[in-house]
């Protein structure tokens, strides 16, 4: 599914981020990454959607080697990963139903399916009573709803995630996670870089700790193991 | 590309030039404008360079002949003065058309001359027209050695000094017009630059979620050239009706004088039709320059 061998990333500016990370992520896991600010845990998860590119090493999902792809191709292997951010990304003129939308309009999907799966996905984080509105007339927690429909809605095997939570309270944060351990169970593979340690800590799954660019600590069933 | 992408990309271009409308209007300002300085430009440079040539045109060379020729010899001296480069004609005017054509241009007071009539003092001669106009000095120059050659006249000074100043008019002229349309494009292209960067968050967005470049591309493609043609809209009004109202004018007033101005067709439909084309090319070129720099994420 997702499989790094030998990843090394070294900014232009000389700041090395990633210093051989060997990792080898199942089909239908769920898998968190911690470890401390500035450890290279957003470099991690960059290079998953190709928003980096490693300075040396593969990187194979769903049998695309992400390092050695053609700039051109990056919109067709994105459109295969659902990602969601801290900020959420939301584009801010359209309102929820065209935002979901939009991730289906890039595939040129037919307005009849467009209307079926973002009703669906909608449903699922429970916003159908909020399709007509706006981005900034939601909560923190509602935007990173509508995020996390519309990295869902074409049904991409792999979700990735970075700090889906940071910006949320702890309640909000729960809610979300009950989101996430859906589309879990529903068979799509789940990476999450996370500072969240009550929620590492309580739905237990894979942990990946990273610490100065390399992996110090990979368990089945983990916890946190920092103290902040 | 399917039909209904395309669509979508036509509503999208005009849903955001309603939700930028402030953007859209200053846009559309800048194309308007700039395209009606060119416009009017280019209608007083086409004017100029049309006069020009009338005058122009109306340059000749008069090769006055000796009074000991022969008329026999006429017909080898025309093929003579011919076959020299860059002559495109050469007519024969005896003297008696000469003073015809004298006391005719003179009007009333041409009248006098007409007792000149049995005792001619004016020579025969071949008028001579160059293929370029620029060429009479130095024609004139190739006629006078001929020995038959008496006089040669060619307004010497007056001509020179004339294409002078066309051709100084004509350089002004383009010039300036292309001065114009270089501030139209920088003007466009960085009023277009600003509302792209108020979306550059949006490109951004739209890239992650796996969007082509070509996908992102095409709303601005079609916003520039629907903002370029708006914009020529009204300098194809004033340019029309301005250019009517002087054509009437000039032609009224002035009819008897020797200059023209073009006619309103073809001149104002084929000025109309650039102006659309500038239009559009500068608000194609100006968005998708701009839209390009947001495109490598």
């Amino acid at each position: 599914m997702i499989e790094m061998v030998d990843v090394w990333k070294t900014y232009p500016n000389g700041v090395m981020a990633l210093n051989g990370i060997d990792v080898y992520i199942e089909k239908g896991e769920f898998v968190y990454v911690v470890g401390p600010s500035g450890a290279g845990k957003s470099t991690f998860i960059k290079c998953m959607y190709r928003e980096e590119k490693p300075t040396q090493g593969s990187i194979i999902i769903n049998g695309t080697n992400l390092a050695k792809m053609k700039e051109r191709q990056i919109p067709k292997v994105r459109r295969k990963i659902g990602v969601i951010f801290q900020d959420f990304k939301l584009l801010p003129r359209l309102t929820v139903y065209e935002n979901v939308a939009f991730a289906l309009e890039v595939i040129e999907e037919s307005p009849k399916v467009i209307r079926e799966r973002v009703m669906e996905v909608l449903d699922l984080v429970k916003l159908k009573n909020k399709a007509r509105m706006f981005p900034d007339e939601l909560s923190g927690g509602e935007q990173q709803r509508v995020s996390i429909a519309r990295s869902i809605v074409n049904h991409p095997p792999v979700v990735i995630a970075d700090e889906p939570t940071g910006n949320l309270d702890p309640e909000t944060a729960w809610e979300i996670m009950d989101i996430f351990k859906e589309i879990n169970t529903r068979g799509t593979t789940v990476v999450m870089a996370t500072h969240n340690k009550e929620i590492v800590n309580t739905i237990t799954k894979r942990v990946i700790a990273i610490e100065g660019g390399r992996i110090v600590r990979d368990e089945a069933k983990g916890d946190y193991g920092y103290e902040d | 590309m399917k039909i209904r992408t395309l669509k979508r990309h036509f509503v999208e271009a005009f849903k955001s030039m309603g939700r930028n409308g402030w953007m859209s209007f200053a846009s559309i300002s800048a194309v308007t404008v700039t395209l009606l300085l060119v416009s009017v430009f280019l209608a007083i440079l086409l004017n100029i360079n049309y006069i020009a040539s009338q005058i122009e045109d109306d340059v000749q060379i008069r090769a006055y002949i000796e009074r000991t020729e022969k008329p026999e010899s006429y017909d080898g001296y025309k093929q003579e003065l011919e076959k020299l480069g860059k002559v495109k004609e050469v007519e024969y005017q005896s003297k008696e058309e000469g003073l015809d054509e004298l006391i005719e241009s003179l009007g009333d007071e041409g009248k006098a001359f007409s007792s000149l009539k049995n005792e001619n003092p004016l020579r025969d001669a071949f008028i001579i027209y160059t293929e370029k106009p620029q060429d009479t000095a130095a024609v004139a120059k190739e006629v006078e050695k001929f020995k038959f050659v008496n006089k040669v006249e060619y307004g010497k000074g007056t001509v020179e000094k004339l294409f002078k100043v066309t051709d100084v008019a004509r350089n002004v002229g383009i010039v300036l017009v292309l001065g114009l349309v270089f501030t139209a494009m920088f003007l466009i292209s960085n009023t277009i630059k600003l509302t792209i960067v108020t979306r550059r968050r949006e490109i951004e967005i739209m890239k992650l979620v796996g969007a082509t470049n070509g996908f992102i591309r095409w709303p601005f493609f079609i916003e520039g050239f629907a903002l370029g043609v708006a914009g020529a809209v009204l300098p194809i009004v004033v340019i029309t009706v301005g250019y009517q109202a002087i054509f009437d004018i000039v032609n009224q007033k002035l009819g008897t004088v020797f200059i023209e101005l073009l006619p309103v067709t073809p001149l104002i439909p084929q000025l109309a039709l650039l102006m659309i084309l500038i239009g559009g090319v500068i608000g194609v070129w100006g968005s998708l320059t701009s839209v390009r720099k947001f495109l490598k994420i």
